[in-house]
């Protein structure tokens, strides 16, 4: 029988379940390692279940190259529940094995290949630690060699103890299982079946001897008897045998591995709490209410003052359910910030130690509830704007001291609502830009002009720069090559906004906002021709008249100067291929902000702002550069979504950001 | 068929468990701990216990013996499910009253054979 589809679809909730299990796991051996002795009973054996638990699905799902590293984790752990001293050198080399195994399932997740043995080394090092620790264990292998076609008949004594039912054993399966092995010669002992009157039915009260072929071999018949090891008298011997053997329940041969099911690709699949489906529920039945409600007064009648009024309460009674429909739709979608947030007191720990700082995070606002999607994204500018506080931002203990602040430096991090967006605040006591030298870099690169005095404010924002790295940026600490101009554009990716500010010589605070949502957003409703067209509302800066700037023409396209600043011009209609209708001297030039830069929308007129549905062209249609997706109006007409950051690195591939000699412009 | 308890803090492990058992028409009752376990045992009349050892609250150790004390379960077949291969511990688990155990990871084929041979 073959499960591997079966499997394949269990096999994300293993993965998701595994990866939970990691994260607690590191968490609670964050906590060994901290607190010294004082960890309860219940971290280690939450920390015990987790591994154990990889263990025992990498066996059943057929991911085999963990189960090594898994067990000799667990095996660990287990001497540690048993109340061996958890060494710090054991904690660290656990905290290996759990980034090890959440990088083996990864690849396995992608459907990567991994090398076998290829966890050996540390497998060895685990098995070496607890040999210091305690005398390992030495699991004896039962010696199942093959048994020779000739071998002599055994002869078996079974006498089972009077409780072998009390376990829900019952003799009669065994001597099945012995039949099918080919027993003869069986003869049941009845000399202990006392008289009737005392007969317990629960007692049992037989023995059995019998004859089996000499090709069965000591593992088969240890299987047999393996349940009931110690609850019986067994002698197993052969029928020349030199040898009388007490029955020793080996261990039944660990079973072949499972063939590897097929890797389901992560198609995003969501775990979603009951009670959240409940109240979608709720809702979906208010919404069927309300319709048959509605129903009823659709009939030829008159519309009386009453029916009307009737009507309207239907009305608002369905506006009210559609919008808590909505926001618990996007509840669904939500998760709490908490689960990215694990990731950075082990980043702390390690990270400190490398460098030689002492350093405490304090994390708040866990349970805030971001959209799924913002949520993954978010890791990696978190992760690496705490690297910055730890590797720039907090000074060694000894400078700390001697500047008169306590030693042990503090990373806070802290999530909280603030309208319609999530506020991530990730700030440090340390020593705080270091402006001069951020400015001479950017001097250096060429970003700024040599002869500039730019505001603090303006200087800070250099770091965000492409192409701005600082030294140390680049070394093995920040790593990665990701640059802050990276964390930059994936928190504009996510329609977010990134503030930063610092006080020298206290510390250094940067706050990342983000939508709730990205299913939703404010749009701003523009025309042109006879299309209607959505701009995010967000990325707005201003709109101007169009036809009345002086503009230059500059390699492909149009720029405007727009006071001190050159705004490259997008004329929409042309990049769109519309026959705009609009007189040529009444357009509007609205300036929109894209990766810190703006450029400018040629639009014919602005309509409404209002929240839109953002839906995909990539499910309905096909993908179009340019357009993000496309929503549906309130009556009906479907208008695209313009995808500001596209359309902006279009005109900057096209050169027009190459920044055009200023006095060429001016002279226009 | 039968009506079998699956008792695993993995839910991945239960439905893993679930769907090959299901497959061979057997009716299938889940709990994620021993509490839960001993509760829905009050409720269904099963015939056939799988359990896991290692679970939060109530493990599989604590479930067997408060289970045994149940007059529907003194003789049902408990068989743990276990990745522990220490004779010591499987000693404690048949003291505690467990029928037999199941090495995990199994082959389907394998644990349908096992089942197969208790109910009778």
């Amino acid at each position: 029988m073959t499960i591997d589809a079966a499997i394949s679809g269990l096999l994300d909730t293993f993965f998701d379940e595994s990866f939970e299990g990691l994260d607690r796991a590191e968490a609670a051996l964050l906590q060994l390692g901290d607190a010294a002795g004082g960890v309860s009973a219940e971290v280690i054996g939450d920390l015990f279940r987790a591994i154990h638990s990889i263990k025992g699905g990498a066996g059943a799902f057929g991911v085999d190259e963990v189960t090594g590293l898994a067990h000799a984790m667990e095996s660990v752990l287990d001497d540690v529940r048993g109340g061996a001293p958890a060494t710090a050198d054991g904690t660290t080399a656990l905290l290996v094995g759990v980034d090890e195994l959440r990088r083996a399932l990864d690849a396995r997740r992608a459907g990567k290949p991994i090398a076998a043995g290829m966890h050996a080394a540390l497998i060895a090092q685990l098995a070496a630690l607890r040999e210091a620790t305690a005398a390992a264990a030495v699991t004896a292998v039962a010696d199942d060699a093959a048994v020779a076609e000739g071998s002599p008949a055994w002869r078996v004594r079974f006498a089972p103890h009077v409780e072998l039912m009390r376990c829900g054993n019952d003799p009669v399966r065994i001597l099945r299982e012995l039949a099918e092995l080919g027993a003869t010669d069986v003869v049941a002992d009845t000399s202990r079946v006392p008289a009737l009157a005392e007969l317990d039915a629960t007692a049992l009260n037989l023995a059995w001897t019998l004859r089996l072929p000499g090709t069965v071999s000591r593992a088969q018949l240890d299987d047999v008897f393996a349940w009931v090891d110690g609850q019986c008298e067994l002698t197993l011997e052969r029928e020349q045998a030199v040898s009388k053997a007490q029955a020793v329940a080996a261990a039944p041969a660990a079973p072949p591995a499972a063939a590897p099911a097929s890797v389901a690709t992560s198609g995003g699949s969501l775990r979603v709490g009951v009670d959240k489906v409940d109240l979608l529920m709720n809702m979906v039945g208010e919404l069927v209410i309300t319709q048959s409600m509605l129903g009823e007064l659709d009939d030829d009648g008159p519309l009386s003052p009453d029916r009307v009024g009737r009507i309207r309460e239907g009305l608002s009674l369905l506006a009210r359910t559609t919008r808590a429909l909505q926001e618990s739709v996007v509840r669904l979608r939500s998760m709490p910030v908490g689960v990215v947030f694990a990731r950075l007191p082990r980043i702390v720990h390690d990270l400190g130690r490398r460098l030689g700082k002492d350093i405490a995070i304090s994390l708040a606002g866990e349970s805030t509830e971001l959209d799924r999607t913002v949520l993954e994204k978010l890791g990696d500018p978190l992760v690496h704007i705490v690297r910055n506080s730890i590797d720039h931002g907090i000074e060694t203990p000894a400078e700390r001291v001697a500047a008169g602040k306590p030693a042990q430096g503090t990373v806070t991090v802290r999530a909280e609502h603030r309208g319609s967006t999530v506020a991530i605040e990730i700030s440090d006591d340390g020593r705080g830009l270091d402006l001069p030298r951020i400015l001479a870099t950017a001097k250096a690169r060429g970003l700024v002009a040599p002869d500039a005095q730019p505001h603090d404010d303006d200087i800070a924002k250099l770091i965000f720069a492409p192409g701005f790295s600082t030294a140390a940026q680049v070394s093995e600490v920040s790593g990665r090559g990701v640059g802050m101009d990276v964390v930059w554009r994936h928190i504009k990716e996510l329609r977010g906004e990134v503030t930063l500010d610092s006080t020298p010589g206290r510390g250094t605070r940067t706050v990342l906002s983000l939508p709730l949502t990205l299913a939703i957003i404010e749009g701003q409703l523009v025309r042109l021709g006879d299309q209607t067209y959505v701009v995010p509302l967000l990325s707005i800066l201003e709109t101007v008249e169009y036809d009345s700037q002086p503009r230059r023409r500059w390699g492909v396209g149009d720029v405007i100067r727009l006071r001190d600043q050159i705004v490259p011009v997008v004329d929409l209609a042309a990049q769109l291929g519309i026959a705009t209708g609009a007189r040529a001297d009444h357009r509007l030039l609205m300036i929109v902000e894209a990766e810190g830069a703006p450029i400018g929308l040629v639009v014919d007129e602005l309509l409404a702002q209002q929240q839109v549905v953002i839906k995909s062209l990539e499910t309905n249609f096909g993908r179009v550069d340019g357009l993000a997706g496309a929503t549906i109006l309130g009556d009906g007409q479907v208008a695209f979504i313009l995808d500001i950051v596209a359309l902006a690195r279009d005109v900057r591939r096209t050169g027009r950001t190459a920044d055009p000699a200023s006095d060429d412009l001016q002279a226009a | 068929m039968a009506c079998i308890m699956v008792i695993d803090d993995s839910s991945s492990m239960r439905a893993l468990v679930k769907q090959t058992l299901a497959g061979a028409g057997h009716q299938i009752v889940e709990a994620c701990d021993g509490l839960e376990a001993l509760d829905k045992l009050r409720l269904a009349k099963v015939e056939l216990v799988l359990c896991d050892v290692n679970m939060p609250r109530l493990d599989g150790l604590g479930f067997v013996r408060q289970a045994r004390a149940l007059p529907a379960c003194k003789f049902t077949p408990i068989l743990m499910l276990t990745t522990e291969v220490d004779p010591e511990k499987k000693r404690i688990a048949k003291e505690a009253g467990a029928t037999g155990w199941l090495v995990k990871p199994f082959q389907p084929a394998q644990l349908l054979a096992t089942i197969g041979k208790v109910l009778t």
